[in-house]
């Protein structure tokens, strides 16, 4: 590689990564600014942090948030599961088209279409069938496990169809039920792929604001929707802390598993050896 | 206990197995395909009911369509909501603004994005994966919050502003927040890991050599970029770009935060008549024609797609 461009390739990535993290590190050390103008630095404090925890309006949406969360991961990898194992396994069956196309579709659907589009189903719903009676958690839930499943769905059958089939086949071959083969062989298989999955749908439920706009009731503020709220009127230094935080965390979760992966990559290539010795 | 009991146990597992083969396939196609169709595809035939009612002052804010009366029923299809649309040149501009925002942000972060993607995979191994881990920290953090850091920056009280006025080139701040300029920033601030995320999977796969043989035959760097490492990184090119345009297009908080009340784009468009008019029709229309002149393009465009890269395979 000539010296030229290897010089422009770093600048490039200096410039980049510049550009990336700058803006997220002023809002980190401007959480400990004591003044609430972003312009003026007038000293050390942990004061917004303090405030943010006495907050009531904002721990509550906290919490809403990671139920929330919690709840349409799960619920859409127990739907998104079976959904990638149909499309890369079951071959064709009638309404195949229709099925690949309604996960296929959530994907690229503009989040304003998908939130006015359930909130229209809720209230119809409502009106037909007195289920949902008034919108809340229920069906801010609903709502992301739908667009998560597909999500879901997606890693999944891209790792099934990535995934050498000769054992599932070799267990079939010997009598073993499909039920027993997904479970005993597929599914350890495929763990990480759904754990992938969850982390994924959990992280986009709860940085979810259009869709739980729309379909949120009294009572059921989310975070995003309450740092949306007092973020319209300008830079606060409350919603700096909570940002400091959240980055924070997700920091630490991106290295623990960064770690994790790395280590036992590292078991599996000292295992054979072990094995020889 | 009796002996019977495990007999019994097994026949009725015996029972359940034969019904699950029987049946299982059709369980484990079902249940997601109700779930989808009950919470994905029905709403859209009720929108596509509502875009056809007028507005009311009722709970829920607009007519039915269908009356019962004793002969039976009466269907009134409004295409007033429609003609609106058509009408007010509103629509047609913020449909219209979407596309060209998205397209020039889609073009900005691919050029941004190529050269960090073709530094990450030229990387030395474990620079490599910290670089990569780097790019993909930020895609994991609140959106919002990404989108809420400009505004500290980009602010008529913003850091810039406050550094330029410190220094005295300007007297006046800048109005720099709510313009088109800080939109594009903001899409390509929050979209930039998803161009180089495909970009980097495409050249880091790339045969070294083939550049190699290019350059030892007297071809010029520039050249040789052209000729071999861009043609073989189209496939991430296109996704890159998907990636970025097909969310950026649909936006709504950021022109929203970032964005003047002039940028007009259609998500946005969306919203406003939903929550501030509470004009649930209009709403629904506009939702109509974003996805037939939006949606299922792109839809029709992925399809074509994936079906030329099998046929090449």
């Amino acid at each position: 590689m000539s010296g030229k461009r290897s010089t422009f390739l770093i600048s490039a990535l200096v410039f980049g990564f510049a550009f990336l993290y700058v803006p997220i590190l002023l809002v980190m050390i401007y959480s400990f600014n004591e003044g609430k103008l972003v312009t003026v630095w007038t000293g050390f404090s942990t004061k917004w942090y303090v405030s943010l925890f006495s907050n009531d309006g904002m721990i509550d949406a906290a919490w809403n948030s990671l139920r929330i969360g919690v709840m349409s991961a799960t619920l859409a990898l127990a739907l998104g599961t079976p959904a990638g194992l149909v499309m890369s396994r079951f071959g064709r069956f009638k309404g195949r088209t229709l099925f690949s196309g309604m996960i296929a579709a959530p994907l690229v659907m503009p989040e304003v279409i998908t939130g006015l589009s359930l909130l229209l189903l809720f209230v119809t719903l409502e009106q037909m069938v007195g289920w949902p009676a008034g919108r809340g958690i229920s069906t801010i839930t609903i709502a992301h496990t739908t667009f998560c499943a597909a999500y879901v769905a997606v890693v999944v059958q891209s790792r099934l169809s990535g995934m050498d089939t000769s054992v599932e086949e070799a267990a079939m071959d010997l009598g073993a039920k499909p039920a027993k083969i997904f479970f005993v062989i597929t599914l350890p298989m495929i763990l990480p792929a759904l754990l992938a999955g969850w982390l994924l749908s959990f992280t986009l439920s709860l940085d979810d604001l259009v869709i739980a706009s729309f379909v949120a009731g009294p009572g059921s503020t989310t975070l995003p929707m309450k740092v949306f709220s007092s973020v319209r009127l300008g830079v606060s230094p409350e919603i700096n802390a909570l940002a400091t935080l959240i980055i924070l965390a997700v920091s630490a979760m991106i290295l623990i598993s960064s770690l994790l992966i790395l280590r036992s990559e590292r078991n599996r290539s000292r295992a054979p050896s072990t094995e020889e010795a | 206990m009796t002996s019977d009991t495990p007999e019994k146990s097994l026949s009725l597992k015996q029972r359940f197995d034969r019904w699950m083969i029987k049946h299982g396939r059709v369980l484990v196609i079902g249940i997601p395909y109700i779930w989808l169709f009950l919470f994905f595809l029905v709403p859209f035939l009720i929108v596509l009911k509502i875009s056809f009612a007028m507005a009311e002052y009722a709970q829920p804010p607009y007519s039915s369509l269908f009356d019962w009366i004793e002969e039976g029923v009466t269907v009134t299809l409004n295409f007033g909501n429609y003609l609106f649309l058509l009408s007010d040149s509103l629509y047609a501009t913020a449909y219209l603004n979407s596309i060209r925002i998205a397209a020039i942000s889609t073009v900005i972060t691919l050029l941004i994005g190529y050269p960090m993607a073709y530094g990450i995979a030229r990387a030395r191994g474990s620079v490599r994966s910290i670089l990569l881990m780097l790019v993909i920290l930020p895609f994991w953090t609140s959106f919002l919050i990404r989108v809420y850091a400009w505004i500290g920056i980009l602010d008529r009280e913003g850091l810039i502003n406050a550094f330029l006025l410190w220094t005295g080139i300007i007297t006046e701040p800048l109005i720099m927040r709510q313009t088109e300029g800080a939109v594009f920033v903001g899409i390509v601030y929050t979209y930039l890991p998803f161009m180089i995320l495909p970009l980097y999977s495409t050249l880091e796969k790339m045969d070294v050599s083939l550049i190699e043989a290019a350059l030892d035959l007297g071809c010029k760097p520039w050249k040789a970029f052209l000729k071999v490492t861009l043609p073989l990184s189209m496939p991430g090119v296109l996704a890159g770009s998907l990636l970025v345009f097909i969310p950026s297009v649909g936006e709504f908080v950021i022109p929203e935060l970032l964005g003047g009340p002039n940028t007009l784009m259609i998500g946005r468009t969306l919203w406003n008549e939903f929550f501030a008019n509470r004009d649930w029709p209009i709403a629904s229309a506009v939702a109509i024609a974003m996805l037939v002149f939006l949606v299922v393009p792109i839809m029709w465009f992925q399809h074509t797609q994936s079906k030329q890269e099998e046929r090449q395979s």
